[in-house]
């Protein structure tokens, strides 16, 4: 009996202790509930109403949806979007795949690891205004930094080289931004795959070593399939933010330039009715933000499930 | 061992591309200091590495447009008290969901779950509308007070506290008589403070950085954060024609987040590190 009024009064302690959880959480519950919870609702109620600016917004069902769809400029902005994307997720990948590779190779264990990632991490801590600032002007027509140095080299060969507006034309404009976007990102991509490899186990080297198996084979078998999940998480992620690309061409390319039908991304589309004077419409542009996540999510899952098919290959 | 001579050179080669891939990282900056110093007429007859004689007119040029040093005090006045509240409150909702079993604890971890993966122009266009509505259009706190609730650092505490925080401390904490929010100041926070800081850290250089929403909500040229203030650079006949003027504004905006890199590296590179092996 005495026995079981002491167990009743640890468990209501336990309780007791327990109901704090709610006194902690608390500030976090509340401020997200405002500041996070709402304004998504809120969005989404938004996208099926026709508000302009301001006044009353009136329930237009799935209208703004239909213009989505069939609004061509959109899908130009979606497809400039991607086209950035894939160009930079290409080069960003590989270069910190490679540097992976090499850091990670049981041949010739390359030192210098600690100093080279600081370094390689370096260009994604500046702000991407200060990036687009100091990429405009390096590569400005005709005598940005950039023309003056190929022509530099050029001239040692005794040729001529014609000054091109790198950022100005059509042609180069998205390229020139996905390799300024790898460039800040690469470094980072590979401080996470590193981690990945670091993460491995020593025991499965050396039992692979004991067992005869050659690099190729300690690679493919062990290390590439023990960091597949990590690099999934690096995709998925830049595939995340590489469709909410803004900053960058917004703050480089501006509207009456040639090339800017080429790099408008959806976000800067979304930008356009959402929030510049002149051209807001709420409504649709909220219709624009969550088309754009559905795209996300489905491009996401896409991509989940092409790394883990190749897992059971 | 002994290895061949193909082996030498070929760790050479490997070798000489890491540096070329680390002199790409950092040119791009030096250059910037470099030209800094440079007249926009010197710029444009050629590259160069050397350092010039023009610092005083490019700085007067900038400084006539707009006062950087404003913009970076705004920056430090949005920074840092959403740096110190997100830390503080972070780790507080952690504990509570890695060491309180209450109703709803579930629910809250799988919402912070599914927001971690919800993007944030999402929220962009309700967000603005609350401010407004709230009159906060021009106001720092919807640039402070969201840091409160901010989804990743709790999910990354969160893994980091059920990891190293042993349960008998506090169990023993609670024998002694201690109050529970005794505990969490005098046990929880010394012990979870390295983690703290690096997402800190990381917290502030992004809160630092961030572009899209304080665009948004401040118009106010005096209430301006730094990259704000600097993407007004485009408006500046007088800079943007004058590419030293341009080079020093960036090296202006630039230079602070180098020093806090140079100072902090370790925490950032083992924060970045940490996410990747956080699943």
């Amino acid at each position: 009996m005495a026995n079981t009024t002491r167990v009743k009064q640890k468990k209501s302690k336990l309780t007791a202790y327990n109901n704090w959880g709610y006194f902690f959480v608390a500030p976090f519950v509340i401020v997200f509930l405002i500041f996070s919870v709402y304004p998504v609702l809120r969005t989404l109620y938004l996208s099926f109403t026709n508000l302009k600016v301001t006044g009353t917004p009136k329930w237009i069902w799935f209208d703004n949806y239909k213009r989505v769809l069939t609004d061509k400029f959109f899908w130009k902005a979606l497809g400039n979007t991607m086209r950035i994307w894939i160009v930079n997720i290409v080069l960003q990948l590989g270069l910190a795949f490679l540097l992976m590779v090499i850091f990670s190779d049981v041949k010739y264990k390359m030192k210098g690891l600690r100093v080279f990632r600081i370094v390689y991490y370096l260009p994604n801590l500046i702000a991407a205004t200060s990036i687009a600032f100091l990429f405009s002007t390096f590569f400005m027509f005709p005598y940005g930094d950039f023309n003056n140095m190929i022509s530099a080299v050029l001239n040692i060969f005794g040729k001529v080289f014609q000054r091109k507006d790198w950022l100005g034309s059509s042609d180069s404009a998205g390229y020139v931004i996905a390799v300024i976007q790898s460039w800040m990102w690469f470094g980072n991509s590979f401080l996470m795959l590193m981690a990945g490899v670091q993460g491995i186990s020593k025991d499965y080297f050396e039992a692979a070593a004991i067992d005869g198996a050659g690099r190729w084979t300690i690679f493919t078998k062990i290390t590439l399939p023990l960091i597949r999940p990590i690099l999934m998480y690096v995709a998925i992620t830049s595939l995340i933010g590489g469709v909410q690309m803004f900053d960058l061409p917004y703050l480089m390319i501006s509207p009456s330039t040639a090339s800017y039908g080429k790099v408008q991304t959806a976000m800067m589309y979304l930008y356009k009715f959402g929030f510049t004077t002149g051209t807001t419409q709420t409504g649709y542009a909220s219709s624009i933000a969550y088309t754009m996540f559905l795209i996300i999510l489905v491009a996401s899952v896409v991509e989940f499930r092409l790394f883990n098919r190749k897992k059971e290959d | 061992m002994h290895h061949s001579v193909g082996y030498h050179i070929k760790k050479s080669l490997i070798y000489l591309f890491l540096v070329i891939l680390a002199v790409t990282c950092m040119i791009p900056f030096l250059m910037m200091m470099v030209n800094a110093t440079r007249s926009g007429n010197e710029i444009l007859t050629g590259f160069s590495l050397i350092p010039s004689t023009h610092l005083k007119e490019n700085w007067d040029t900038v400084f006539k447009y707009f006062n950087l040093f404003v913009g970076m005090r705004n920056s430090i006045l949005v920074g840092v008290p959403a740096t110190l509240l997100g830390a503080y409150f972070s780790t507080l909702t952690a504990y509570g969901l890695a060491f309180y079993n209450f109703k709803g604890n579930k629910l809250i971890f799988t919402v912070i779950l599914v927001f971690m993966m919800i993007p944030g122009q999402l929220s962009l266009i309700g967000f603005y509308q609350l401010c407004s509505k709230l009159k906060l259009v021009n106001s720092y706190i919807p640039l402070i007070l969201p840091a409160i609730a901010a989804p990743g650092t709790v999910f990354f505490l969160r893994q980091y506290i059920l990891s190293s925080l042993p349960k008998s401390l506090i169990e023993a904490a609670r024998m002694d008589g201690a109050n529970e929010l005794f505990s969490f100041h005098r046990i929880v926070i010394p012990i979870v403070a390295p983690a703290v800081a690096t997402m800190g850290i990381m917290g502030f250089i992004g809160n630092w950085n961030n572009y899209l929403l304080p665009m948004i909500l401040i118009n106010k040229k005096n209430k301006m954060t730094l990259p704000v203030m600097m993407a007004t650079l485009r408006a500046s006949q007088d800079i943007t024609r004058n590419q030293g003027a341009t080079y020093l504004s960036v090296a202006i905006s630039v230079i602070p987040i180098l020093i806090v890199f140079a100072v902090f590296s370790k925490y950032i590179i083992s924060s970045v590190s940490a996410g990747a092996v956080k699943e």
